[in-house]
């Protein structure tokens, strides 16, 4: 599905919370974006779809906020498309400056440790000498209800 | 006694002209004199006491630990420290103290160095600036600098004064800050893009980024695993050489490091420089170099090419393409970094409660400002499967090409690239703000990036004022571990240019009160 992503937040009235007035600001950024679209370099995109973004939040666990973080992904997308004018056939991926060289393995040996009493230090919610998070393997809640969902969190 | 240099003061401390202590206080107390530059994060006068007085026993004794005993340093906030909050600017470590020092200022306390406290960064090091965490700005000394004041007009008010300020650069502004104000004699920054070269030119101090694989990383909170590299700011060549003396080598913490020996190496003035041979990028010549700087970078190569060195221009040609490849890595590599930052082990955590899959959103959410949770955003959309070959795998390959750029270059001959470090001289910070973190970063992160990219040793060295009075720095680029020959030619450069000390003004109207007030005003 190729949604026009930021029109549908914006028509349907749904999505994340956002500041008044970013719609406008959207229309400016269109017709801005729009212009960019015109280069020769930089071929048309399409807009993220709105599948991928909700995949990206639950994959990064971050949320995109507003109008204006889908914005920077799409302009951050684009800066990045100008990758593609480089010719590297033939030419492989670089992992490190080091990859001609071995990296250093020690020896299987435990040579520290017992410090369970500094690594929960820092930990907000302990008991005994466990880490305590709440349950797991419940997903995010759906777009349309994560405005309100998180809003708990504020 | 604060404007000396690392090696002046150690000197010194060593004839018994001056007491650790009594250094230390000065610089604490010029840290409290100067926190309107809000360089520091936190200062740690108990801690930096007690070791100054240790070192003070040493002294006496007769047995300093070495050149470093009782120099005070400032670290900055993303390196761990023990019992020292590491907060790394951000909301999410906020409270944050670590368990372990991170290898580099272990190294550096085992010397007998006084950590006087943890610099100012953008958050998670990401930005140009300085600009972007959460406890403000860094201001930049030179704002208060008669030089700076002289060229901004005759009778400027006070409140234009505030206005005027102008910024450090980033990431590591603290840092450069602390250095170029005189409260510190050397401080660690990290260097990923050009983090530390690029405030160490705005405020005219020497930034070096070793070669990737020379200085541990291990205890630095990383962004970028394949191009971080702590940094070191100091007043002078010497003094950098004398830093990276003390931290460089083999590291069992982090694989990463090389296992070659390191020696220390004390910098030989050169005599002869005709052996030399100096490259000039010409993509360096970068859309948007102001005049000025072209101007310098020109004369700083007669400079070499009078003294009988060889000077050729030479080509980089993917250089242009090092900003977008950068873009894509980082923002990869950081969606992978900050992966860990859910609140369950150490850092903010949200009151949620529902699952574990809201409290790692709500935490995130809370504690990640725009820049950070946008790159992340980022990072995870070029790391899609449908994405991977076209973005990550291209940027490595792209990341190979300008690896190879700077290979060819060396094997021509060439021993050392001369380049600006910056654009442009530091700009107001009303001005800087107008743009976005990731537009900023994109522009001012060009002509130092490509270094990190290829792993190679790079130096900026203050060169001379600019029309508007603040510092403008020139970058030498040398070939990987050749540190020694990079700092002989800086040294030598430093010499020839004669870069003017800064004229602090005195700063008794900057109060506390006065602080809170210009504090308000700022974020309003």
């Amino acid at each position: 599905m190729r949604a026009l992503l930021l029109g549908a937040w914006l028509r349907a009235g749904r999505g994340l919370p956002r500041a008044p007035g970013s719609g406008r600001r959207h229309r400016e950024h269109r017709g801005h974006s729009g212009h960019s679209e015109h280069r020769p370099q930089a071929p048309l995109r399409q807009k993220v779809s709105v599948e991928v973004l909700q995949h990206l939040e639950h994959l990064a666990l971050v949320d995109f906020r507003d109008a204006e973080g889908v914005e920077r992904l799409q302009k951050a997308i684009q800066f990045a498309d100008q990758l593609h004018e480089v010719n590297t056939d033939g030419v492989e991926p670089m992992d490190s400056v080091l990859e001609d060289r071995c990296l250093y393995l020690r020896e299987d040996d435990v040579t520290e440790g017992n410090c369970t009493k500094e690594l929960l230090e820092n930990a907000r919610e302990k008991v005994e000498e466990y880490f305590v998070a709440p349950p797991g393997n419940i997903p995010l809640p759906k777009l349309e209800e994560q405005e309100t969902f998180l809003q708990g969190s504020q | 006694m604060l404007r000396a240099s690392l090696r002046q003061v150690s000197a010194a401390l060593k004839e018994g002209r001056v007491a650790p202590t009594e250094l230390c206080q000065r610089c604490l107390a010029l840290i409290k004199s100067t926190k309107f530059l809000n360089a520091y994060i936190t200062v740690a006068e108990e801690t930096a006491m007690k070791q100054a007085e240790e070192s003070e026993e040493r002294y006496k004794r007769g047995q300093p630990l070495g050149i470093l005993d009782g120099i005070p340093i400032a670290v900055k906030d993303n390196f761990n420290t023990v019992g020292i909050e590491t907060t790394c600017a951000s909301n999410m470590l906020k409270g944050y103290i670590s368990p372990y020092n991170a290898t580099v200022v272990q190294k550096l306390l085992d010397q007998g160095a006084v950590l006087l406290g943890k610099t100012n960064l953008d958050e998670f090091a990401m930005g140009s600036g300085s600009t972007d965490g959460v406890f403000g700005p860094v201001r930049n000394p030179w704002s208060y600098s008669k030089q700076y004041k002289e060229k901004s007009g005759p009778k400027s008010h006070p409140e234009d004064e505030e206005s005027n300020w102008v910024i450090t650069g980033g990431s590591s502004g603290g840092s450069a800050a602390a250095v170029a104000a005189f409260t510190c004699f050397a401080a660690l920054g990290s260097d990923t893009g050009g983090s530390t070269r690029n405030p160490a030119a705005h405020c005219g101090v020497v930034g070096l980024k070793p070669t990737y694989g020379l200085i541990s990383r291990h205890g630095l909170i990383p962004l970028v695993n394949s191009m971080d590299v702590p940094g070191i700011l100091t007043r002078c060549v010497d003094d950098a050489a004398v830093l990276l003396g003390s931290l460089a080598g083999h590291d069992p913490k982090d694989s990463t490091t090389i296992q070659d020996d390191f020696m220390p190496f004390e910098l030989l003035n050169l005599a002869d420089v005709s052996k030399l041979s100096i490259g000039i990028p010409k993509e360096y010549h970068a859309p948007g170099l102001s005049s000025e700087i072209l101007a310098l970078w020109s004369k700083a190569a007669d400079l070499f090419k009078n003294a009988g060195a060889k000077v050729v221009e030479v080509s980089l040609p993917h250089t242009p393409y090092s900003i977008v490849c950068y873009h894509v890595l980082c923002t990869a590599e950081v969606a992978s970094n900050m992966a860990r930052f859910d609140g369950l082990e150490y850092g903010h955590r949200s009151d949620m409660k529902d699952s574990t899959e809201s409290l790692y959103a709500a935490t995130r959410r809370e504690g990640f400002n725009d820049v950070v949770r946008g790159r992340i955003l980022s990072g995870n959309y070029f790391l899609l499967k449908q994405n991977y070959e076209k973005y990550f795998v291209k940027a490595q390959k792209v990341r190979r090409l300008i690896a190879n750029d700077f290979v060819k270059v060396f094997r021509s001959g060439v021993d050392i690239l001369l380049t600006p470090t910056t654009l442009r001289d530091a700009a107001p910070y009303t001005e800087f703000i107008q743009e976005d973190n990731r537009t900023r970063s994109a522009q001012d992160d060009i002509l130092t990036q490509a270094a990190n990219m290829a792993g190679l040793p790079a130096i900026s060295v203050p060169t001379a004022l600019s029309e508007r009075g603040l510092p403008v720095g020139l970058q030498f680029i040398g070939r990987s571990f050749q540190e020694k020959q990079l700092l002989t030619v800086a040294k030598w450069f430093e010499k020839q240019v004669q870069f003017p000390l800064i004229q602090l003004e005195e700063v008794k109207r900057h109060d506390s009160d006065v602080f809170q007030h210009q504090k308000s005003a700022s974020f309003s």
